[in-house]
């Protein structure tokens, strides 16, 4: 549990930065949410049995938390191992590489999950959760989070310049967003646009939370659930694979 | 008691030998000073002893703890301070040691309690809250050196710890050094600034090309390997005095258009010189770094 020092670490930083941090991280998709969800949801009737803008705050709510998760990990975390050299001060303490990587994920995860939490906690204030099943969301919230986190922190481990996140960024979480159902439903996607975003976490984080901003119990939890453990287990693996080369080589 | 012996260790990156068979000794209490040019592994060595990187070859014991095998309860009784300071920017003087403390377990209430003590040794008392980005380099450094303490370790690390200082804050750097072997720690020291090795370690090694060329102390190694008196001269006519020199003195070394002259007895170096208006001279006792340029030689490393 020495991981533990490390994710400290990074919340003394983030309770010092507070402001700035909470507002870059809620204002954007809060603005998304509002501008988007009822202007566009005025032209909409309604989508898979939903006000629009609930529609999209389930989507929202994932898309956030991915962001901050992969933002986190691979800026944030970039700049911790190679521009300040944290983590090579941290590594003189009886703590490992596998110990920051640890802490890093579960730090980034933590912070999304509050990215998470707070647009679930302004959606339902504004009356757009249908009953108190929402709070199912989470713990999916966090799961999210550790998935991007972790897949991000694969990135910052290989990376070699700023410039190596763009690729992901823009080839892979760009796209992924569309096709996730965020700001639609997946389903009316051809077939095998839709079978890519199964593949991929954003997808099985959004049809968990869906249902629950509706009121309802979603479907096929376990598979949903799986695939976010595996995602945050396999980039767990890959990253911790990567940085003990890139730490103890 | 020895605080670090390593035998037979070997590192290579690609077809790099950074670390080429070398065996190190350093008894407990003992400022052991390990000199090279840039790139002779210096760090590197300085990296597997602590367990960061692992060796090819090779054992490593700090502390009595078999290293990397047991790297991580050997660093729980080392200090480090690196070459480049990484404090950490987004916190107070008095967070970074906080926040270093709870990477050793020590809890908010023991960090608190050693933070005064710390901050009066490092020169930075008063200074508690301050941002980092307001501290001069040699206060950074100190405040490294505190924040290498945290742990009260039995050995301390230290690679280059004055490059870039002026001499005020070179010196106060000396000075707590001294300080710390005198409450019985051992330090292991990098430099390349053979003053600073001179006056602090009690022993030390010269490292090349991966290999150790010599080991002792500093006047031990000054009486092994070099004449006592050195003469460098510079000037026109340098060539034709060299001729007349070179049978007054064992060994001349010629650096662009600087002599140094290497002798026993350097007064009938002197009395020559005397006679040549042209030529410019200094006289002065031989030091450690004319042992190491004559170990190392005088040709530009990186």
């Amino acid at each position: 549990m020495r991981w533990i020092a490390v994710w400290r670490r990074n919340f003394l930083v983030w309770r010092k930065l507070l402001i700035a941090s909470v507002l870059s991280n809620l204002a954007d998709p809060l603005i998304l949410l509002f501008g988007l969800g009822y202007g566009l949801g005025a032209l909409l009737p309604s989508v898979a049995g939903m006000s629009y803008i609930a529609f999209f705050a389930a989507g929202t709510l994932c898309s956030a938390t991915m962001f901050t998760a992969s933002f986190e990990s691979m800026f944030s975390g970039f700049s911790r191992m190679h521009g300040q050299k944290t983590w090579d001060a941290i590594l003189y303490a009886p703590l490992t590489i596998d110990d920051v990587v640890a802490g890093e994920i579960v730090w980034a995860a933590s912070k999304a999950w509050l990215s998470g939490a707070t647009i679930l906690a302004v959606a339902a204030t504004f009356g757009l959760a249908a009953s108190p099943i929402v709070v199912m969301a989470l713990p999916v919230a966090f799961l999210v989070g550790l998935a991007f986190a972790a897949v991000g922190l694969i990135m910052t481990v290989l990376a070699k310049n700023w410039d190596f996140f763009s690729f992901y960024m823009t080839l892979i979480m760009t796209p992924m967003t569309m096709i996730s159902g965020v700001f639609f439903p997946a389903e009316q996607l051809p077939r095998p646009v839709l079978a890519v975003a199964q593949a991929l976490p954003l997808y099985h984080g959004v049809e968990l939370v869906r249902p629950l901003v509706a009121g309802d119990w979603p479907r096929n939890v376990l598979v949903h659930v799986t695939v976010l453990v595996a995602y945050a287990a396999a980039g767990y693996a890959i990253a911790l694979y990567f940085a003990r080369r890139r730490f103890t080589a | 008691m020895s605080a670090l012996q390593a035998r037979a260790l070997r590192k290579r990156y690609g077809d790099l030998e950074v670390v080429n068979g070398i065996d190190l000794d350093v008894a407990a209490g003992e400022c052991f000073g390990l000199l090279g040019p840039n790139g002779a592994g210096k760090t590197t060595t300085l990296r597997l002893c602590l367990g960061l990187t692992y060796p090819d070859a090779g054992t490593i014991e700090l502390l009595g703890e078999p290293v990397p095998a047991r790297a991580r309860e050997a660093r729980s009784r080392v200090g480090v301070v690196p070459q480049s300071d990484n404090l950490d920017p987004d916190f107070t003087v008095a967070e970074n040691l906080l926040v270093y403390g709870r990477y050793f377990g020590m809890s908010r209430a023991a960090v608190a309690a050693r933070v005064p003590e710390l901050l009066e040794f490092a020169g930075l008392a008063g200074r508690a809250d301050a941002r980092i980005n307001t501290l001069s380099g040699g206060m950074k450094r100190r405040l490294t050196l505190a924040r290498a303490l945290i742990n009260d370790p039995q050995l301390l690390f230290m690679d280059e710890p004055t490059t870039g200082l002026d001499p005020q804050a070179r010196h106060l750097i000396w000075e707590r050094l001294r300080r710390l072997t005198q409450e019985g720690r051992t330090i292991v020291l990098t430099t390349h600034f053979m003053e600073e090795a001179e006056r602090l370690c009690h022993r030390l090694a010269i490292m090349d090309r991966g290999r150790l060329i010599t080991a002792g102390s500093p006047r031990a190694l000054i009486a092994e390997h070099i004449e006592p008196q050195v003469v460098e001269v510079h000037g026109s006519g340098l060539d034709r005095w060299l001729d007349q020199a070179r049978r007054l003195a064992p060994r001349v070394e010629r650096a662009g258009d600087t002599a140094f002259v290497y002798a026993g007895d350097a007064a009938p170096l002197i009395g020559t010189l005397r006679e040549q208006h042209e030529l410019s001279f200094l006289h002065r006792p031989a030091s450690l770094e004319d042992v190491f340029l004559k170990l190392t030689g005088r040709d530009l490393r990186d």
